[in-house]
């Protein structure tokens, strides 16, 4: 028995000695804020949906995900699809594509809107998150904004009529040799938006929840059946180090 | 004929097959009848759990290239087609890439067994030999098999390893743009790679492991003894440490099955990115050939060598000193001089030789996952040469070595 846990506590070392970095994908710096999602919270992701078909899908395309899909996984009914989240689609097995064709996203913003499916899982929904809480105001920039987490972004600030305008300040230290190391030390309200810090917070954190989801739809099936294995797994073990034993009996 | 076959069966369908094909002497000889020694340790599950994870990974293979699309335009959209929207086709592909991963853990682990047991050791040289072409043909695989998916990582991956090929003299440009196929990595590459790995390598894979069991069933296995039990038998010629390989091997290796299962399925089900080094973050990004990633870096399991590459300044150098990092078992039969096998009768000198090349080993993996700067750069220089000098001091070290008397009969360590 002390050989199989050997065995056991070995190669779950031998897998593990590698997962110490977490969801941390992706550029950002100490100033990242954790998102803080909940991929559980059924409401959550409904919100996240209505949100992302608001205000993101008119740029961007979630080109993987059906609707059904979203449906049956944050308890939807068809009807309740078509009427709150199918603005450019007819039938529910179609994917999330957006109404602006991309030659046109390219010609107006410098960039094709990048799909949203899988951003979640590519970036990390922390990066997401931040980049949503990220922009603030820049003359230099042709949108007026820039970006904390992806600086020099053709994104404008399309939600700024819920979070207003922030401004950004910046340390400059200069270093001895003559370079410059620029801190992040914090942003300033300059116009309120429709909703105060926490209610932008809560909004941010709804919408990268949804991401979360769509970035891997299976992810809480996937869990829940894995329970399931790993017991039938356990009973199975049971009979066979009972076979060894008696076979072995003799040895 | 018909005479013959009663004597061995009793008739029936078996002795009908008995007499046209050598079933019940292929099964006596590699199974019931075969003896293993009784002794066998927690090591000596890795063998079987490799067969498992082959298996594992060309089943799920073919399941999954029902809907894979080798095409640039198509392949990347088709993976995710399978995780969405084919029927379990999300743990189909789950198992094959969380598969992959675990083929190398499983196989590093078999490798150290035969470090510590000597079980490259005459007679089993060939066997060992067999092992590290099994081995550099699963580096092959799981290489070209990484492209496939057509993800920023796949595809810079795939352009720094190629790359490495240039670095050559003469040919060196000219064998970078057979292996792709083109001038950059392209649609054709990713052809030819989805060839290689779903028909030449696992093909050749199959027929390496059997070889590889072949010879091992020539000479026995090794044990972690390292004693030679065909020496004692008893009167009917059975070796007197020696067990059936079933029921009594085939039984304990169902339990080590299924707890490799277990662990195998925690990652599927649980954790199928691993934290992002079994499945990359990078790579749910559309392979785009204008935008290089900020830090490529290969799978963990290739990252020892790649680490030795990249802590040689020369380009050269750094390449030939790569794939020396990665042959250089290939003759370990003959770079080790010591008169025992197992490392349980040797002395202090091998053994504090194999635990600092296992620290080695594990701190070249980290080192090469992390960008080559500061400190890491020197740190990466220092351990290579650790790394060489365990293979290339070992003929003095292990002929120096005291050893132990080697007992007759298995010993049980508790």
């Amino acid at each position: 028995m002390t050989k199989l846990k050997k065995f056991a506590s070995l190669m779950a070392l031998g897998a593990c000695f590698v997962t110490t970095q977490g969801y941390a994908a992706g550029g950002g710096g100490s100033h990242m804020k954790p998102a803080g999602i909940d991929p559980d919270n059924v409401a959550s992701l409904q919100r996240g949906a209505r949100n992302f078909m608001n205000y993101c899908s008119g740029c961007h395309s979630a080109q993987y995900v059906r609707y059904n899909t979203i449906g049956k996984t944050l308890n939807l009914s068809e009807e309740q699809l078509m009427d709150n989240l199918m603005f450019n689609a007819d039938k529910t097995f179609e994917t999330i594509q957006t109404a602006m064709p991309a030659a046109d996203g390219a010609r107006w913003y410098g960039k094709t809107p990048p799909d949203l499916s899988l951003m979640a899982r590519a970036r990390g929904a922390d990066y997401v998150y931040n980049f949503l809480k990220g922009f603030y105001v820049s003359e230099a920039s042709p949108t007026g904004v820039d970006n904390l987490v992806l600086a020099g972004t053709s994104m404008p600030h399309v939600l700024w009529e819920l979070q207003g305008y922030q401004a950004v300040n910046f340390d400059k230290h200069e270093n001895e040799d003559g370079s410059v190391t620029t801190t992040f030390e914090g942003f300033e309200q300059l116009s309120a938006g429709s909703m105060d810090a926490e209610e932008y917070d809560d909004f941010a954190r709804d919408t990268v929840n949804f991401l979360a989801y769509i970035a891997e739809p299976i992810r809480s099936e996937r869990r829940k059946l894995g329970v399931w294995v790993i017991m039938f797994l356990i009973f199975f073990f049971i009979l066979s180090t009972q076979r060894k034993k008696q076979i072995w009996k003799d040895v | 004929m018909a005479g013959n076959t009663s004597e061995k069966w009793q008739g029936g369908l078996l002795g009908w097959i008995d007499a046209r094909f050598p079933l019940s002497s292929m099964w006596n000889d590699h199974l019931a009848k075969y003896y293993a020694p009784k002794n066998f340790n927690f090591w000596y599950y890795f063998g079987s759990l490799a067969l498992l994870v082959l298996v594992l990974q060309i089943v799920t293979g073919i399941w999954l290239t029902m809907n894979y699309k080798p095409d640039a335009a198509l392949a990347f959209n088709s993976v995710e087609y399978i995780m969405r929207d084919v029927n379990w086709g999300w743990l189909i592909r789950y198992m094959h890439s969380t598969g992959a991963s675990f083929f190398f853990i499983v196989v590093y682990l078999h490798m150290f067994r035969g470090l510590m047991y000597g079980s490259y050791k005459k007679p089993r040289e060939l066997i060992w030999i067999f092992g590290m072409i099994i081995y550099v043909a699963l580096m092959a695989e799981a290489f070209m098999g990484y492209l496939l998916p057509w993800g920023q990582m796949s595809y810079w991956g795939a352009q720094v390893i190629i790359s490495l090929f240039g670095a050559i003299p003469v040919v060196g440009d000219a064998l970078v743009e057979i292996i792709r196929g083109d001038y950059a990595i392209s649609d054709i590459t990713l052809n030819r790679f989805f060839a290689l790995h779903v028909i030449v390598l696992p093909l050749a894979l199959i027929g390496l492991v059997f070889v590889h069991i072949v010879a091992l069933h020539e000479v026995g296995s090794n044990n972690p003894d390292g004693i030679d039990i065909k020496k004692l038998k008893d009167e009917s010629g059975k070796p007197l440490d020696g067990i059936a390989f079933h029921p009594y091997h085939t039984s304990k290796d169902l339990v080590g099955i299924i707890v490799f299962l277990m662990i195998f399925s925690a990652v599927v089900f649980f954790a199928p990115d691993m934290g992002g080094y079994f499945l990359e973050h990078a790579n749910f990004d559309p392979a785009n050939m204008t935008a290089t990633p900020e830090h490529i870096a290969p799978v963990w399991y290739f990252t020892p060598y790649y680490a030795i590459l990249r802590a040689v300044p020369d380009k050269l150098w750094g390449f030939i000193l790569f794939v020396a990092a990665v042959l250089l078992p290939v003759f370990l039969p003959w770079l080790d001089r010591s008169r025992v096998r197992s490392i349980r009768y040797r002395g202090w000198m091998y053994k504090s030789a194999l635990t600092v090349f296992v620290i080695t080993f594990f701190a070249l993996l980290l080192l090469g996952l992390a960008p080559a700067e500061g400190a890491y750069v020197m740190l990466a220089r220092i351990f290579s040469v650790l790394y060489f000098a365990f293979f290339l001091l070992m003929p003095f070290y292990t002929a120096m070595d005291k050893t132990k008397p080697v007992p007759d009969r298995v010993v049980y360590h508790d």
